[in-house]
């Protein structure tokens, strides 16, 4: 039961949560412009490292706000969170 | 207790004299392979005994298989939706009723059949379509009412007051379960009698492509060079990808699974039920063995949350109430690599002379055989085996997906 | 009833002594045989009284065994109980003995109880700065320390009484009663007894089980939940959990009489039982020494102190000043017995082989100690790492990620001074403050401790002590039967790694976890394979720390609360008309309305024709309501839906499909625009969470640009729908105001008016293709608005009806039910809803997908109508669909599957929708369902089967 840091509630048990994978994984300006591809890329391929990873989560149960975490995969350490629209912490 | 009877544990089989030897790494192999889970040392003894390559090396970075191998529920079934699937799990079944003989070693491989059940409208149709399409395919496959399933699994409480009542059940009376670690050890030790070298401890770190073509990899115990390299590492394969300079569609989740104490036996099938979401069967010793859902967010923790076991306990007991006051002995997690249609990646990868297999995600062990000989057939020939097509990485461009989770089959 | 027994029945209760209440006798039966006990014994203690050695037999070799330990270590006293309560299985030592227990030992295996479980669990959530885990002497220490300084403290142990080890050793009585007292004094401070903290989760989240009312036996309250579970969020942890001692691996150490020396001493100390009459201690530590004065003092003869340490230093000339005889540098290297123990062997011990003569010494019992392990299972599952202090020869913590500390002898601690000072410097600093003098003074000065003589000999490494014989007999685990012989296979076999010995031999992996063979196997291993201990180091602890009841972990989540039933406000009168009932979800949706004697294949049928011919009505307020809202909600729904939404007018309803990106059907519904800014949106029963979700994720993380809002209105509004060709009438009795002619009131149009004098939103809308309405309330009117119906209806012989109704109606009109009419595969081309694809709009969710090359493909599975060419024969829900008769040899290709089957009354006939490769290609031809051994013939059609002209709709 990961305690996660919704900014706007507060840090909550994870079960009040939704996980929504990789975060900054823009829809496609113009998708019909796309190949099959870069289509494919987008719809199916996400960021699977074994250490930090930004990722959506929403806070289902209380705010209903999306936001976006860092976590550490390879600990479940939440090194970040931050609103949408909100520029990410630089993770060496 | 009365004297005379044998005590409960005494007639279990016992591991050979002999397993494997703990070489060190050649510098050079014709397939090293990636990974010494089920899969990997399927691969490297199908390779030595159907193809005759034995120049092979098996590299694990931790101890022999000791990833999911060491740690799933050990449902085998083949009743799977699609056909493409079902085929692949039906080789694989095929395989390993042949298993024991073949390796000669005692798998507890037990065809005690294995029970969906379904518990809402939807749920029989499902089941229907499925066990329809498998007796179509040639798989033993029963639809069977409530009544049915509790004839084959008297102590499923089938009451109608129940929350979700149980409806009926599909039924592979074939399918089973089998023991983890004896059937790596069979393969591993089958493996290693035919020349294969089994290196534990030692962790592919990189990946060497020179001109888009595969050449060796380095490790925690020096480089190796390879001609052909097969990836088996289950929830690492994204981590093995990146190395070699490629993307995957996969997601490495935690997957959680649970013993009881030994107990005497009451439960004699396996039971899975996705509405109610637990799967349990009683292995040889006694424990009840379970497992629920992944976890929702990836990790390479190897340990999920226990708010999803608690959910998984309540799951068990409005299936079984007799559990009530059977106890969690152990619990622990595994690494389990998911695709978006919660079917295997196999055959090539973007780097010629790289071989994929991997996706199999929280249901792998009951392919073991069958992806490691089809695996070991791909890399023999450079081409993929017939079963492994439907299963290639341009599935997800075309959109040619083989949709088990999106077609409501349960995936374990 | 058992008779009052003499008080020899107890030829091993002290005759003073131990925290047992003895003003009160306790009767108690145990595998059939009748004995009495106290209250404050536990059932291992009790039979030990008695004189009962044998508790159990192994369950591999079927031996003998005995009480071994005194607590949850306890690898031996198995045992099932049947009353007062039922467990399948559990150590004979932590069971606190109750009035008319009934036990049984087992074979390693447990039995589970057959009646239902009728007692209540429940769990709770705690929140506190320091979790303190074990009330020993620093566990104590640690929670005044902390609970002086205002923290919320939480302290939890596993034992009914605090005091942890200072219970077992008699030492500092009163010190850990004024602990105990100052610490009820804080109102911040929640002791848990009885309460084993057996998880240790990320973010400092444990897990404890309380156990509520086993020791009060039949006199339980029925209202108090029989075991809690604790989630415990924690600040900071401070692990007190203390060591448990180790055995040594000889021959023969398994007999009923063989016991831990610290288990011993307990059972003189806490239960006034002298564990033998003449007993011999094998040790390789000091532990051994306090323990055969212990028992000396209580009159037990002490035979001989075997250490296998050649300087035994200062204690071996304590226990010789007390005329202990003492052997230093010996060991014992076999029992006999049969089965319990008479007589120890015992020999000198050189460089670890045994030499010289074998002395024979008379006696019951056996105290080993083997040295300690600290029990570092929670601090593990933390996450913590440990390494081997070799002076020590344990596995001490090391260090870890998450905010926890380890004290006393949990971390190597071997004083009791050094316990207290350790734990209460660790509350302090667990609640942010240094520890003052204060603090380690006064209550917390440590008490007089009896096994500090002011300096020991350290302990050696001692695993195995070699027999003459090959090693059959020298047990590692007790409980798994695994004796090095096994383990000397297991590395013989190739095997090096404790994970893989583990597996080999099973050692460790019983209902005790390894307790105390955990550390010994590794021991024996090294030994075996020439490594250091540190090398091999341990298995992975998990958890539990010990064994969980399934019962305690589902809690309340059962019966009607495993998962939340959801009614609508118009349940009563369901129930009222005899409503069989269907799970849609988590609700409960009414699937018909028998009649007297009437099957569900009449019932429906009835309600049918009902609805085609007359007026029917239904219930539909599942269906999925949001409210979304703002200036840009038409450009919002426009990039969601795959028909255009933005151009629908104020008043009107348009029904729209939406697709997951991936290009499949996520969801249908209709649509109404409320106002220039403002949409209500339906969704289907089971997707009503699922899609307000989705619009949430789309308007949150990718359009937040988007002035625009959601809220799901789903049980803000009680929705009836009303059906048939005179549901006209019906209405305009009931709603006077809304005009009733088509050019006034059209299809896909909305309507506010009042119904039965309630404010209503009228719908024209039809998912049967009469003409119908639907009637949205708020839902406290609904039973109102329902009856109201029901009595404006009578004169047309209205009849209430179910989903099962609603989904022939449909499907002889070829509407799709998301769910049931598609798996996530299917396309809204394929279910012949290409009309509501727009090809207009630029995209929408989904569009790129529809032009991927298997997406595209003409030959997809498409929606068709199957008839069977026998007009009777009711195809199965899930059949398959083959091109050719007869079959050929599996595997048969198959061309698709059976989404939906109905009887229709309308059409005289049964019909099927399925999903057929090419299927709109196929229509008019001949393909065939295998039902059973029959291959039934059907031809497929077009999938709108009634009224296709759409006559019917205007009425
Ligand atoms: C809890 C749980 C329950 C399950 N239940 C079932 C079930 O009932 N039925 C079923 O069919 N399937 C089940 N599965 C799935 C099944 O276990 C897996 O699909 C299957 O084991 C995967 O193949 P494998 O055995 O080769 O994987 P693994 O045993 O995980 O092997 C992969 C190996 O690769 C190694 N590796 C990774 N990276 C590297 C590297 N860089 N260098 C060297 N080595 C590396 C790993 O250490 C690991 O040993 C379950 C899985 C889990 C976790
Ligand atoms: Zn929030």
């Amino acid at each position: 039961m990961l305690l996660i840091p919704c900014p706007w509630c507060g840090p909550r048990d994870e079960a009040e949560f939704t996980y929504g994978g990789q975060a900054h994984v823009p829809y496609p300006r113009d998708p019909a412009a796309l190949t099959d591809e870069e289509w494919a890329r987008y719809l199916f391929f996400r960021d699977n490292p074994k250490g930090p990873h930004a990722e959506r989560w929403c806070h289902t149960i209380s705010c209903r706000r999306w936001f976006n975490v860092v976590r550490d995969t390879a600990t479940n350490e939440v090194l970040a969170a931050y609103r949408i629209g909100e520029a990410g912490p630089v993770i060496s | 207790m009365s004297a005379g009877t044998r005590p409960p544990g005494a007639d279990l089989p016992e591991h050979p004299d002999h397993l494997w030897r703990e070489p060190d790494p050649k510098r050079s192999y014709d397939v090293v392979i990636v990974g010494g889970g089920g899969h990997g040392l399927a691969t490297a003894h199908y390779l030595a005994r159907a193809h005759g390559i034995t120049n092979v090396a098996v590299l694990e970075r931790g101890w022999l298989a000791g990833g999911n191998m060491a740690r799933n529920t050990t449902i085998i079934r083949s009743n799977y939706l699609w056909d493409e699937s079902a085929a692949v799990y039906e080789f694989a079944l095929k395989l390993w009723e042949g298993l024991e003989a073949e390796l000669d070693y005692p798998l507890l491989f037990s065809q005690r059949g294995v029970l969906n059940l379904a518990h809402s409208l939807q749920d029989v149709r499902d089941s229907v379509r499925r066990v329809e399409a498998n007796r179509l395919g040639g798989i033993d496959a029963e639809w069977l009412d409530a009544d049915g399933v509790r004839e084959v699994c008297p102590i499923v409480d089938i009451s109608p007051a129940a929350r979700y009542p149980v409806l009926g059940g599909t039924y592979q009376p074939r399918a089973g379960i089998a023991k983890h670690d004896h059937v790596a050890w069979a393969l591993a030790r089958s493996a290693d009698a035919a020349g294969v070298d089994l290196i534990q401890g030692c962790e592919v770190t990189g990946i060497d492509v020179r001109g888009g073509r595969v050449t060796g990899v380095r490790t925690t115990r020096g480089s190796i060079a390879a001609g052909r390299v097969a990836l088996c590492a289950a929830g690492h394969t994204s981590v093995l990808a990146a190395m070699a300079g490629f993307e995957l569609p996969l997601q490495s989740h935690p997957l959680q699974a649970l013993v009881s104490e030994l107990l005497e036996p009451v439960h004699p099938t396996v039971v899975m039920s996705n509405a109610v979401h637990v799967y349990v069967s009683q292995a040889h010793k006694g424990e009840l063995v379970m497992g629920a859902g992944i976890d929702a967010y990836t990790a390479y923790t190897q340990r999920g949350a226990f708010h999803v076991v608690e959910r998984q306990m309540a799951a068990a007991l409005e299936l079984f109430p007799v559990f009530a006051r059977a106890h969690v002995l152990r619990t622990w997690g595994g690494i389990v690599d998911v695709t978006p249609d919660a079917s295997p990646i196999v055959g090539r990868s973007p780097v010629a002379g790289l071989y994929l297999n991997c996706g199999w995600g929280t249901g792998g062990f009951k392919a073991t055989p069958g992806a490691g000989a089809i695996l070991a057939h791909t890399v023999a020939h450079d081409e993929p085996h017939p079963l492994a097509r439907p299963f290639s990485l341009d599935r997800f461009t075309t959109g040619a997906l083989v949709d088990e989770h999106g077609a409501a089959a349960v995936a374990h | 009833m058992p008779r009052q027994l003499p008080s020899s029945a107890h030829p091993f209760r002290l005759p003073t002594g131990g925290r047992i209440d003895r003003s009160r006798t306790l009767t108690f039966r145990f595998d059939g045989v009748a004995y009495t006990g106290h209250p404050g014994d536990t059932l291992a203690s009790a039979l030990l009284a008695c004189g009962v050695r044998q508790v159990a037999t192994s369950i591999k070799l079927g031996r003998a065994r005995g009480v071994f330990g005194v607590g949850s270590e306890e690898p031996n006293a198995l045992v099932r109980i049947e009353a007062p309560y039922a467990e399948a299985m559990v150590t004979a030592t932590t069971v606190e003995l109750c009035e008319g227990l009934v036990a049984f030992g087992l074979p390693g295996r447990g039995r589970l109880p057959d009646g239902p479980d009728p007692a209540r669990y429940d769990a709770v959530y705690a929140h506190c700065d320091v979790l303190v885990v074990g009330a020993g002497p620093a566990g104590l220490a640690a929670a005044l320390a902390a609970a002086r300084t205002g923290a919320r403290v939480v302290l939890a142990d596993e034992n009914g009484e605090l005091g942890g080890s200072l219970l077992g050793r008699g030492a500092a009585d009163d010190w850990g009663a004024r602990a105990r007292d100052e610490l009820a004094g804080f109102p911040q401070t929640r002791v848990l007894r009885r309460t084993t903290v057996f998880g240790y989760y990320d973010d400092n989240y444990l897990l404890a089980l309380e156990r509520r009312t086993a020791h009060l036996g039949a006199a339980a309250p029925a209202h108090v939940s029989r075991e809690r579970v604790w989630r415990i969020r924690a600040g900071r942890v401070v692990l007190a959990t203390g060591a448990h001692e180790r055995p040594i691996a000889f021959a023969d150490n398994d007999r009923p009489g063989v016991m831990l020396a610290s288990a011993a001493r307990a059972y003189v100390h806490r239960f006034g039982v002298a564990p033998g009459r003449r007993a011999v201690v094998f040790t390789a530590c000091d532990s051994g020494y306090p323990a055969a004065l212990d028992l000396a003092a209580a009159g037990t003869e002490v035979a001989a102190i075997v250490d296998a340490r050649p300087q035994a230093g200062l204690w071996a000339q304590r226990a010789r000043d007390a005329g202990l005889p003492v052997r230093a540098g010996h060991a014992v290297t076999g029992t006999s017995g049969d089965p319990c123990l008479t007589s120890v062997a015992v020999r000198e011990l050189r460089d670890g082989e045994p030499t010289g003569p074998v002395a024979v010494v008379d006696a019951d019992t056996l105290l080993v100690s083997g040295g300690w392990n600290p029990t570092v299972h929670l601090f593990s599952q933390a996450g913590g790492t440990l390494r081997h202090d070799p002076a020590r020869v344990a596995f001490v913590p090391r260090e870890c990620r998450q905010a926890v500390e380890v004290v006393g002898s949990a971390a190597g601690a071997f004083t009791l001074a050094e316990c207290v000072a350790d734990g209460a410097r660790a509350g302090a600093r667990a609640a942010n403050r240094e520890a003052t003098e204060a603090d380690l003074g006064h209550v917390l000065a440590p008490p007089p401790d009896p096994d500090d003589i002011g300096g020991g000999a350290p302990p050696v490494p001692l695993w195995l002590v070699p027999g003459p014989d090959e090693p059959r007999t020298h047990f590692v685990d007790l409980q798994r039967d695994v004796t090095v012989a096994d383990l000397r296979r297991a590395t013989g076999a190739g095997l090096s790694g404790v994970e893989h010995l583990k597996r080999y031999t099973t050692a460790g992996t019983a209902h005790d976890q390894g307790r105390t063979s955990g550390v010994l196997t590794t021991g024996v291993a090294a030994h075996l394979l020439g490594v250091e201990v540190s090398a091999l180091g341990t298995t992975t602890y998990r958890p539990p720390y010990t064994p969980v009841p399934f019962a305690a972990l589902a809690g309340r989540d059962r019966g009607a609360l495993h998962d939340p039933v959801r009614v609508t406000a118009l349940h009563d009168q369901h129930l009222a008309r005899d409503a069989v009932f269907e799970n849609v979800g988590q609700w409960k949706r009414p699937w018909y309305y028998p009649l007297a004697g009437e099957d569900m294949a009449a019932a429906v049928a009835r309600e049918c024709r009902a609805a085609r011919e007359g007026v029917a009505f239904m219930d539909a307020s599942t269906l999925g309501k949001i409210d979304v809202q703002g200036a840009d909600a038409g450009v919002f729904l426009d990039r969601l839906y795959t028909n255009m939404i933005s151009t629908l007018k104020p008043g009107r309803i348009r029904y729209g499909v939406m697709c997951r990106a991936d290009g499949m059907v996520l969801d249908d519904g209709t649509v109404l625009r409320t106002a220039d800014d403002r949409f209500l949106v339906t969704t289907t029963t089971g997707n009503a969470a699922a899609v307000l979700d989705w619009m949430e994720e789309w308007l949150q993380t990718e359009w937040p640009q988007l002035r625009v809002h959601c809220a799901s209105v789903t049980e803000q509004w009680a929705t009836v729908a009303l059906v048939g060709p005179r549901s006209r009438d019906v209405l305009s009795a009931l709603a006077p105001q809304l005009p009733s002619s088509s050019d006034d009131f059209p299809f896909m149009a909305w309507r506010d008016t009042r119904v039965a004098g309630v404010a209503a939103r009228v719908c024209r809308i039809s998912f049967s293709g009469e003409l119908a309405y639907e009637i949205n309330v708020p839902p406290w009117y609904a039973p109102h608005v329902w009856e109201a119906i029901a009595r404006a209806g009578a004169p047309y012989g209205i009849t209430p009806y179910g989903t099962e109704t609603m989904h022939v109606l449909r499907a002889e009109k070829g509407y799709p039910v998301v769910g049931q009419d598609t798996d996530g595969t299917v396309t809204p081309q394929d279910l012949g809803l290409g009309w509501a694809v727009s090809a207009k709009k630029r995209d929408f969710v989904g569009k790129r997908s529809h032009a991927r090359a298997d997406t595209a493909r003409p030959d997809r599975k498409q929606l068709v109508a199957l008839l069977p060419d026998d007009r009777h024969t009711l195809l199965p829900e899930g059949g398959q669909v083959v091109a050719d008769a007869p079959l050929p040899a599996p595997p048969v290709p198959m061309l698709g599957h059976i989404t939906s089957s109905y009887r229709s009354t309308a059409l005289g006939r049964t019909f099927a929708l399925a999903l057929v490769r090419g299927g709109r290609e196929r229509v008019g031809q001949r393909i065939y369902v295998p039902v059973g051994s029959v291959l039934v013939p059907v031809t497929v059609a077009e999938p709108v089967l009634y009224d296709p002209e759409g006559a019917r709709r205007d009425g």
